[in-house]
């Protein structure tokens, strides 16, 4: 339980999606403009970041690694399918977010306009893949593990996104540098908050 | 089919390689594929290496959904898109698993996450799904590029300032370091590439005046 709990803090501050390893940049400086979307992408991706993470785990050990079809027969054991975990991932993560988009049509169609493009594009965040990806790396032990490190790194990139969402509603009202209206001030202000994360990395949990 | 008549390198084909140069810039302008720009550019050479990857990925799936494009269902197109992408990835991740395997360690999950490289899938969104071959190809090729000045631009300054060496090499001079030089050990840390984009951002915007957000 300990390490659960370590585990879901770890992903949530120390190895924020965003501030550690950028993934999910993309929609992270699209969507950031206004609160509200910003909320409605988060939730989305911590949904479907909790989904995906324990599906490909399972994918992962049961039909992907090395020796991982021993249940089938002995035959089968040392056959390893390891380099077509990509395109699974992938296939798993577009029709998981097939769903999401379908449901988020049905019961809230005006966070489904605000949303606008960004949601099909959930399939390519890749914080989203990028979390299957780290599992694949990380090798942990069960589906436990698997769920919290996807609600945990979800849950961080809900943070840092509502983070600069906030401010950048704030900054709209200062006077920024002409060129560095925009984007440019975001990159800047990303990069201090990054390295205002880093300072949880001398934490040992 | 007028595109057919054209000559291959007209000038509006040669706007499709030089436009996302500067104007039209996949990364400070659309604001695509920023992820792995950032992730992989302490050095020079990893930057390198990724950019080819993406080159060669971009140059071909905008091809081939672009010889595809009249074929493919509206509705699962996205999925459709993924699949050829990530043939595609695979296809560059197990060459330099086989020539370069210390790169693709370095690399590591980055390979892999070209398939979520918003600059792939926006490009072929926006680009490779309503134009021809040959253009499709110009564009993925140009965008590559776009792509990979800004990357090793970052990757220059981020490895001449944070460890004084280009590729490896040692290139700030030992006089100096006895002269009390030191190498600014923050550029190695991953939140200064965030903020090298941002001042590369504010340079080419006071340049380009046009480029200027109104909030």
């Amino acid at each position: 339980m300990q390490e659960l709990a370590s585990l879901f803090v770890k992903s949530i501050f120390i190895e924020n999606m965003i501030f550690a390893y950028f993934l999910g940049m993309c929609s992270y400086l699209a969507v950031s403009k206004t609160v509200k979307t910003a909320v409605g992408l988060g939730v989305a991706v911590i949904f479907v970041l909790t989904i995906t993470v324990p599906i490909n785990f399972l994918l992962d050990n049961y039909l992907l690694k090395q020796g991982a079809l021993s249940w089938l027969g002995a035959e089968y054991a040392d056959i390893d399918l390891s380099f077509l975990s990509f395109i699974m991932f992938i296939a798993v993560i577009a029709s998981m977010v097939q769903l999401v988009e379908m449901v988020v049509e049905k019961f809230a169609p005006a966070l489904y306009g605000a949303l606008g493009i960004f949601l099909p594009l959930i399939a390519v965040n890749c914080a989203i893949l990028g979390g299957s990806l780290f599992m694949q790396q990380k090798d942990f032990g069960g589906v436990t593990e698997a769920v919290t490190y996807g609600l945990g790194s979800g849950i961080g990139w809900f943070l840092a996104i509502l983070a600069i969402a906030a401010i950048r509603e704030k900054i709209a009202y200062s006077h920024v540098p002409a060129p560095l209206r925009g984007l440019g001030i975001t990159f800047l202000i990303t990069g201090l908050m990054a390295l205002g994360f880093m300072s949880f990395m001398g934490i040992k949990i | 089919m007028a595109e057919e008549k054209e000559s291959l390198f007209s000038k509006r084909n040669r706007g499709l390689l030089s436009d996302p140069l500067n104007d039209n810039n996949p990364i400070t302008v659309q604001v695509l594929g920023i992820c792995s720009a950032l992730a992989i550019t302490v050095q020079l050479k990893p930057a390198i290496v990724m950019s080819i990857a993406v080159m060669f990925v971009m140059a071909f799936s905008n091809m081939i959904i672009s010889v595809l494009r009249n074929s493919i269902p509206n509705r699962i197109r996205i999925i459709v898109q993924l699949v050829i992408v990530a043939s595609l990835v695979i296809i560059v991740d197990q060459v330099l698993k086989a020539y370069a395997y210390d790169v693709s360690k370095e690399l590591s999950v980055f390979v892999g996450l070209i398939i979520t490289n918003c600059i792939v899938m926006g490009r072929l969104e926006a680009f490779a799904l309503g134009n021809g071959v040959w253009r499709s190809f110009l564009d993925g090729i140009g965008n590559a590029f776009g792509y990979a000045w800004i990357l090793i631009a970052v990757a220059f300054f981020r490895e001449l300032l944070g460890s004084g060496k280009l590729f490896g090499f040692q290139i700030v001079p030992q006089s100096f370091y006895e002269m009390g030089y030191e190498n600014n050990g923050l550029m190695l840390l991953s939140p200064m590439a965030l903020i090298v984009v941002g001042i590369i951002i504010w340079i080419q915007r006071s340049k380009n005046r046009k480029l200027i957000e109104k909030h």
